[in-house]
C-alpha cells in the first residue's frame, strides 16, 4: 500500500480537520431519526438552515445532533447577496461556529444558484472570518474567483437540489477538482450511492447529500450505504484508477524509429 | 586564458542569490514550490507501473509528469509518443506553427561559461541600428514569415529597453506576432514593450539548481538566480499575452531540470489561467572558441523523452524544436509533439540582408539551415499544415 | 405598548429589555439568533437591551436543511 492510503487521509476545510468525507443535510426527515442518520452516515459535518423560531420550547434541531459535530449553517432562502450576509451574520450569532454554506436562488423552479450573487457574498463573509463554502453552478471561471473571494472550498452541484439525478455536471465538476486548488465538495443532486462513489473516484473531495437520505425507505440504512459509498470511492481515487487500455496491434511505422544517438 | 578572470575563483564572486539594485522584488512563492518539489523529486523511486498508469489517466497529474520523466518511462517511448501524438493532435489539429529569430545585437554583460556571447570570449560583436533592423525585418517577412522573435545579447547598456521597444514597433509593422528573449527585467519595462508591441516573453532559465547555477553564470545580471527565475511572472503581470520557459538541457542534471521547467510553467499557469504557456526545448551546443561543449547524457531519446512529457502533462501549451537539433529529429518531432518550428534561421547579427558590413558573430551551432520554402514544403510532406499566424488583433 | 416579533404584532410591558421579553416567550437563549430592526444584537447585550413601542424583532434558530 502507497504512503497515501495508508496514513490517515484527512479532510481539511478551514483548517478544521475531518475524516468523514460525507455532509449529511438534515432536511426533509423528522428530528427523531437524525441523531441514527448521523451515526449511520458517520457524518461530522451536518448542514442546517435559519428560519424564524417558534415560540414556547419547541423542539431544537441542535438538541438532536450528536456532541462533536461541526455545524454547516446554509443560507437557503437567500435571493441576493445582501440576504445571503444577514443570514450568515445570524446563524453565527446562535453560537454554532465560523462555517457557512452559502446558497442564493433566484429561481424557484430548479432552484440553481446565482453564481455572481454567491462571489459577491463570499467576498464579504470571507473578510469578516467566516470560513465559507460556496454552492454553485460549475464554472470554472466563477471557481477561480471563489478562491480569489476567500472561499474554504467550492461546492459545485450535481444536478438540480433534490432531484436525485446524479453527475449531470460530471465533466465540469473533473475540471474544477483538476484546476482548482480547495476541496471541491459535491453538493446537490446525488441520488444514489454509485453516484456518490462515482464522484469521490473522481477526486472529489467530499459528497454532500441530503434528498437521496431524506426520501429513502429507510434513512439511517440509506445513510450507511452512502457512507460506505464514499468511503470506497475514496480509496478507489487513492489507490490509482486505471489501466493502460491495449491499443491494438503495434503501428507498422513507429513514430520513435528515427531516434539515433 | 590570456588574462586572469577573477570570477573564476569563488571568493571572487557575488551571491547569487541576492537581488542586485533595480531589480524588482516580487511577492511570490511560485520559486519556492518549485525548488522544493525540484529537490524532492526522486526520479528513480519510479517504475513502470507509474508510467502506465500515467499514461492511462485523462488529466496528466504532476506525478504523472514525474514518471513520464523518469528513467522507468524510457521503455515506454513508444508508447508515450502515441499518446503525445493524440494530445497534440486534439489540441492543435494538424497545425504547425512557422517563425524565424532575429537576432539584433550580441553584446553581453554576463559571464555564463557554456555561451558564445559571453563577455570574455572574443568574437565579433555587432548592434544593428533602427534602419538595419528594417532593412532585415522587410527580408524576413518577404519569405513570408507573420512571426518573429527578437533576440539581443544580455547588455542593458548597449540593448536598452528603448532600444528593444523600438524594434518591437518597426517588428510591428512586418509581423503578426512578436515574441521577445532578451535580458529578464522589470514589469513596468515588460509593459512598456507590450506596448511597443511584444506578444511573448521567453526567458530560460538555463538551470533550475541553484548551487549548479552559480558555478556557470559567474557575473552579470544573469547571475542573480531569483530575478531570472521570476521574469515569466513579472511579464505576466506586465500584460503579456505569453510566456515561455526553457531549461538548456545537458548543463545539470537534466530531469530535474526539465520536472521544474514544467511545474514552473504549471503553477503560472494556475495563479494566472490567462497566460498562453510555451517551451522550448534546448541541449548544449557547441560555441565559437569551445567545440567541446555538448549536451553530455541528453540524448535524442532523452530530449523526445522531455519533449513528450511537457505535451502530455500541459496539453495546450506551444512547444518550439530549436534549431539547435538536426533536420532529421525536427521532422520527426513535429509529428509527435512540437508545434513551433524556426526556418531560415540564423543566430548571427545581420546575416538576413546582403549589403551588410555591420555583422557579428552568433551565439552556438545551429543543425538544420533550411530555409522558409524548404521548412514549408517538409511540414506539408508530413502531411501538416503549416500556419504563419492565426491571430488576430481586438 | 407594541411591538413586531416575526411579523405578528405582540403586547409587551412599556419597560422590558430583550432578555426578559425572549424569557416570556419561551425562547431557548442559547438557540436563536436576533434582531431589531434589522440588527443584530448580540446575546451578551440583551440584558441591556431596552425595547421601544413599535420595535421589529426577527427571532431565528436552525431547522433542518441541505
Amino acid at each position: 500500500m502507497s504512503e497515501v492510503v495508508k496514513n490517515e487521509d484527512k479532510l481539511v476545510i478551514g483548517g478544521k480537520e475531518f475524516s468523514s468525507r460525507f455532509i449529511l443535510g438534515s432536511g426533509k426527515y423528522s428530528l427523531d431519526l437524525i441523531k441514527a442518520a448521523v451515526e449511520h452516515a458517520g457524518a461530522q459535518m451536518i448542514t442546517l438552515a435559519l428560519r424564524r423560531a417558534n415560540q414556547g420550547g419547541m423542539a431544537n434541531i441542535l438538541d438532536y445532533i450528536p456532541e462533536g459535530v461541526t455545524l454547516l449553517p446554509n443560507t437557503s432562502g437567500a435571493r441576493n447577496a445582501e440576504e445571503a450576509v444577514r443570514i450568515a451574520r445570524l446563524s453565527r450569532e446562535v453560537g454554532c461556529g465560523e462555517f457557512v454554506k452559502i446558497e442564493i436562488m433566484r429561481d424557484s423552479k430548479y432552484l440553481l444558484p446565482d453564481n455572481e450573487e454567491t462571489i459577491k457574498a463570499t467576498e464579504i463573509l470571507a473578510k469578516e472570518g467566516f470560513i465559507v463554502m460556496p454552492y454553485m453552478y460549475p464554472d470554472l471561471n466563477v471557481a477561480r474567483d471563489l478562491k480569489e473571494a476567500g472561499a474554504a472550498s467550492i461546492m459545485p452541484l450535481a444536478a438540480p437540489i433534490g432531484s436525485n439525478k446524479g453527475l449531470c455536471t460530471k465533466e465540469f465538476i473533473q475540471i474544477l477538482i483538476d484546476e482548482i486548488d480547495l476541496p471541491i465538495i459535491v453538493d446537490a443532486g446525488i441520488g444514489a450511492p454509485s453516484q456518490a462513489c462515482e464522484a469521490m473516484e473522481m477526486g472529489a473531495a467530499a459528497v454532500m447529500a441530503n434528498t437521496a437520505i431524506a426520501t429513502a425507505g429507510d434513512v439511517p440504512v440509506m445513510a450507511e450505504a452512502m457512507r460506505l459509498a464514499i468511503e470506497a470511492g475514496r480509496k478507489a481515487y487513492l489507490a490509482g484508477l486505471g489501466r493502460v487500455m491495449e491499443k491494438g496491434g503495434s503501428a507498422s511505422s513507429p513514430l520513435t524509429g528515427f531516434l539515433r544517438d | 586564458m590570456e588574462t586572469e578572470i577573477k570570477e573564476l575563483k569563488k571568493e571572487n564572486r557575488t551571491s547569487h542569490m541576492e537581488y542586485m539594485e533595480g531589480m524588482e522584488v516580487l511577492d511570490s512563492d511560485v520559486q519556492e514550490r518549485v525548488i522544493v518539489a525540484m529537490n524532492a523529486y526522486d526520479y528513480d523511486k519510479y517504475t513502470a507501473k507509474d508510467v502506465k498508469a500515467a499514461l492511462a489517466h485523462t488529466e496528466c497529474t504532476v506525478e504523472d509528469f514525474a514518471a513520464l520523466l523518469s528513467p522507468a518511462a524510457l521503455p515506454f517511448i513508444e508508447e508515450i509518443a502515441v499518446r503525445a501524438q493524440e494530445e497534440t493532435r486534439k489540441h492543435f489539429g494538424n497545425s504547425i506553427y512557422m517563425f524565424t529569430p532575429l537576432y539584433i545585437a550580441n553584446y553581453c554583460e554576463n559571464y555564463c561559461i557554456y555561451c558564445g556571447f559571453n563577455c570574455h570570449n572574443k568574437i565579433k560583436r555587432a548592434r544593428l541600428d533602427e534602419e538595419q533592423i528594417e532593412k532585415e525585418m522587410a527580408a524576413i517577412a518577404k519569405t513570408g514569415l507573420q512571426e518573429i522573435l527578437i533576440l539581443t545579447g544580455e547588455s542593458r547598456k548597449m540593448s536598452d529597453v528603448k532600444y528593444i521597444g523600438e524594434a518591437c514597433k518597426i517588428a510591428r509593422k512586418y509581423f503578426k506576432v512578436i515574441g521577445l528573449e532578451v535580458y529578464p527585467m522589470n514589469s513596468d519595462e515588460y509593459a512598456y514593450l507590450h506596448e511597443c508591441g511584444a506578444d511573448y516573453v521567453t526567458v530560460f532559465q538555463e538551470t533550475y539548481d541553484s548551487d549548479k547555477y552559480e558555478t556557470l553564470h559567474l557575473a552579470g545580471h544573469k547571475r542573480v538566480f531569483p530575478y531570472r527565475f521570476g521574469a515569466q511572472e513579472r511579464a505576466i503581470r506586465g500584460g503579456m499575452r505569453g510566456v515561455g520557459f526553457a531549461a538548456l538541457l545537458g548543463l545539470s542534471d537534466f530531469r530535474k531540470d526539465a520536472f521544474a521547467t514544467g511545474y514552473h510553467a504549471y503553477l503560472l499557469q494556475r495563479k494566472y489561467p490567462h497566460a498562453e504557456i510555451a517551451f522550448s526545448c534546448p541541449r548544449l551546443r557547441p560555441i565559437i572558441n569551445n567545440e567541446k561543449i555538448n549536451p553530455k547524457d541528453v540524448h535524442e531519446t532523452q530530449l523526445l523523452q522531455v519533449i513528450m512529457a511537457y505535451r502530455i502533462f500541459m496539453p495546450f501549451a506551444s512547444i518550439t524544436i530549436s534549431t539547435r537539433e538536426c533536420e532529421r529529429v525536427r521532422n520527426n518531432v513535429i509529428k509527435i509533439a512540437a508545434t513551433k518550428i524556426s526556418a531560415g534561421v540564423s543566430v548571427g547579427i545581420g546575416e538576413h540582408i546582403e549589403d551588410n558590413d555591420n555583422v557579428g558573430d552568433a551565439q552556438f551551432e545551429i543543425s538544420d539551415g533550411r530555409d522558409v520554402d524548404e521548412v514549408y514544403r517538409a511540414i506539408e510532406e508530413q502531411g501538416l499544415q503549416p500556419v504563419m499566424s492565426d491571430y488576430i488583433y481586438v | 405598548m407594541e411591538i413586531v416579533v416575526n411579523g405578528e404584532t405582540t403586547e409587551c410591558e412599556e419597560i422590558i429589555t430583550l432578555e426578559a421579553l425572549v424569557g416570556k416567550l419561551g425562547y431557548q437563549k442559547n438557540r436563536i439568533a436576533a434582531e431589531v430592526n434589522g440588527e443584530i444584537v448580540t446575546k451578551s447585550e440583551y440584558e441591556n437591551f431596552i425595547l421601544k413601542p413599535a420595535d421589529k424583532l426577527e427571532i431565528v434558530s436552525f431547522v433542518g436543511g441541505g
